[in-house]
């Protein structure tokens, strides 16, 4: 069951509001609606649903409306239409003391630009929500206490923020999300503001903690690596619109239009894109029943100068080289464990192309895709640069 | 010839005072009698009744603190309210100090809770932002008038008189200060789900503390310069030495009593601001 499920969202700034609804529903876009009557809008008619535990990232360029969106959720913006549903309760319908107590106990969120109350210390920062809660003063300030262990600032407790640095301050920012244990976290582009390294940092970390605490994240964001990298479920936004809505593969391999391809063709492939999707087939003999010479035989029909070396169960033992196979089909030998090479370059099936093009680099074989000790497939230093050059791959990894 | 007859304006606002003196006698008096009495009874009996070496000491010891443990304001409290004592101007300081006090608490206790209302609403912003003005452009001696009518004269309608001339800063410091709390911090105390009071008190009032101290300073300056005019109805002070210089045509003394009023604007000035700045931080 979603823990957020929202329908038909609509935001639209400017009078008449209600009125520039219709339109949306008529099918008109953004720029119509505003010739026609003024209105800005916001957010047209977004749905999705998110599941329990699971990250899930809205992404798109400035002004795609993202912002709006996540604002529409804990209703820091008025939705023009359409409702949002956190454990079957609809925010967009609720009154305000209802509305408070679902922001007090179910979200929080998390801001761009930090948001930290720059007159409270560090703990009085992470115990505000429980303080808004009326929870008392001890045990508001154990729990703020252990959200801030958690994010690794236990020590810095009764500094101010503004003597922290950015990275440091975000982590505040988020164990003050945490402190009251919510259902949902709503992350506004957390980490845009932080510098390239500190970002990648946070984002390990947000997975890592996520891995412990199973919490229904929000994540906005600009950055489509950052989506792909942190996102369990990827929604595309443009002019206020969902453009699609799936995995990270999905989004890569399968861009839903010209815009989410666009964005697709700026994206650092070699981050995204797993060894599964780029090896092919491999050729092999079976160490059973193939001696030298079919070894031979099979390598100048293929026009390979190695070959892998399995058994029936394509259990990998290794591989042999050309020279070694034909020198041994001279002396007549019928085995090929003598000349088996066990220095096999190998990799699994969700081993990154950035890995797999600096092994393949000095590698003079191609690698091994291994699963559970079986050959899976190989892939051939021309497969990892047709990638990074963006042509065609496929999920399947049939063709390189 | 004029088409428009002169409009009776000023015939207007004479009945407006009449009546409203009339209407509110009671509490006019009131304010009058008990008031006035507090007030005397502050200067008179409360300030007085404390030596001058015993005043000065705290002062210094208070300005020590207050400058962040430094010793030029203490060495200029030391000097410059020694010297007051000296030209026999203590009692006048002392009333004048008093009615400083008093304008500047009335207004900041009015002052700050309109600010708030002022930056929680729009209307009431549009409808206090003229009002503000006028009550700062029009010549201080014009208040005088009505403030003789309600209060009749000495130390009340002086103070009356200062807290009109000087509330304006107070209000529109608050409500600039509420204001210029950052959207995203707003937002973020929100989504926290507070409500209307916990933002207020937790949020946007310790945010705009320095900005509504600078309006309370200014709020007391303005309070001392009213001093030498509200003397002219009788309230007593520094300002009556001014004004008693003036008629007699004695330079020494006027200058003398005004040299005790920068005196006081001074430290009263570094009174406030380092209490400011040590707090903002």
């Amino acid at each position: 069951m979603p823990v957020i499920k929202v329908e038909n969202l609509s935001k639209i700034f400017g009078k008449n509001a209600k009125q520039a609804t219709k339109l949306l529903d008529e099918g008109l876009s953004k720029e119509e609606i505003l010739k026609k009557t003024g209105n800005t809008v916001g957010v047209n008619r977004a749905s999705f649903e998110v599941e329990e535990g699971e990250i899930f990232v809205i992404m798109g360029l400035s002004g795609s409306g993202k912002s709006t969106l996540v604002r529409l959720i804990n209703r820091l913006i008025e939705p023009t239409e359409g409702s949002v549903m956190i454990d079957e309760e609809d925010l967009a319908k609720m009154n305000k003391q209802d509305l408070r107590n679902v922001r007090r106990e179910k979200l929080s969120m998390v801001f761009q630009k930090f948001a930290l109350f720059p007159h409270r210390t560090i703990l009085q920062n992470a115990e505000f929500g429980l303080e808004v809660q009326g929870i008392d003063k001890e045990e508001r300030s154990k729990l703020a206490k252990e959200s801030l262990d958690m994010v690794g600032l236990g020590e810095y407790i009764h500094q101010f923020p503004s003597q922290l640095s950015g990275g440091m301050q975000q982590r505040v920012g988020l164990a003050r999300a945490l402190a009251n244990d919510p259902e949902v976290l709503l992350m506004d582009e957390a980490f845009s503001a932080l510098d390239p390294l500190i970002r990648k940092e946070m984002q390990d970390e947000l997975l890592e903690l996520q891995d412990n605490m199973k919490k229904t994240i929000l994540f906005i964001t600009h950055d489509l690596d950052e989506a792909l990298r942190i996102g369990d479920r990827i929604a595309l936004m443009k002019d206020g619109k969902i453009v699609q809505i799936g995995t990270p593969e999905e989004i890569l391999v399968n861009p839903a239009n010209d815009y989410v391809e666009k964005f697709v063709e700026d994206v650092d492939r070699s981050k995204v894109l797993e060894a599964q999707h780029i090896m092919k087939r491999p050729e092999t003999v079976d160490i059973e029943k193939h001696g030298p010479r079919a070894a031979l035989e099979r390598m100048r029909k293929e026009g390979l100068s190695s070959i892998y070396v399995v058994d029936r169960k394509r259990k990998l033992y290794g591989y042999v080289t050309a020279d070694d196979v034909s020198a041994a089909a001279k002396q007549d030998k019928k085995d090929l464990h003598d000349i088996l090479h066990t220095d096999v370059p190998k990799a699994d099936m969700h081993t990154t192309m950035h890995e797999i093009f600096n092994m393949i680099h000095d590698s003079p074989v191609p690698i091994a895709v291994v699963e559970d000790d079986k050959l899976k497939g190989i892939i051939v230093r021309g497969a990892v640069i047709a990638a990074l050059a963006g042509s065609e791959v496929s999920i399947n990894g049939n063709h390189s | 010839m004029e088409i428009i007859p002169k409009l009776p304006v000023a015939e207007w606002i004479d009945n407006a005072t009449e009546w409203t003196t009339d209407t509110f006698e009671f509490l006019f008096d009131f304010i009058k009698e008990d008031f006035g009495d507090f007030i005397e009874f502050f200067a008179e009996d409360l300030l007085m009744a404390v030596p001058i070496w015993l005043f000065i000491a705290v002062i210094a010891i208070l300005a020590f603190f207050a400058s962040g443990k430094r010793f030029g304001l203490v060495a200029f409290s030391v000097i410059g309210l020694w010297f007051i004592s000296n030209q026999g101007l203590w009692e006048e300081l002392m009333n004048t100090f008093t009615l400083v006090i008093f304008a500047s608490l009335i207004s900041v206790i009015i002052g700050v809770p309109f600010g708030i209302w002022m930056a929680k609403s729009k209307t009431v912003q549009t409808i206090l932002t003229p009002v503000l003005d006028f009550m700062q452009t029009m010549p201080a001696f014009v208040y005088l008038i009505p403030a003789v009518a309600f209060f009749s004269i000495g130390m009340v309608p002086g103070v009356f008189a200062s807290v009109i001339f000087a509330t304006p800063p107070t209000v529109r410091f608050t409500n600039l200060g509420i204001r210029q709390v950052s959207k995203e911090l707003i937002e973020a105390s929100d989504s926290f789900g507070t409500t209307g009071m916990q933002k207020l008190f937790k949020v946007q009032l310790p945010m705009a503390k320095t900005t509504i101290m600078a309006g309370i300073n200014q709020t007391v300056m303005l309070a001392l310069s009213m001093v030498v005019i509200a003397s002219m109805i009788g309230a007593k002070g520094l300002g009556q030495t001014v004004i008693t210089g003036l008629q007699r045509a004695d330079v020494g003394t006027g200058f003398v009593a005004g040299l005790g009023i920068v005196i006081l604007a001074i430290i009263i000035d570094r009174f406030t601001q380092n209490l400011n700045t040590q707090k903002g931080q």
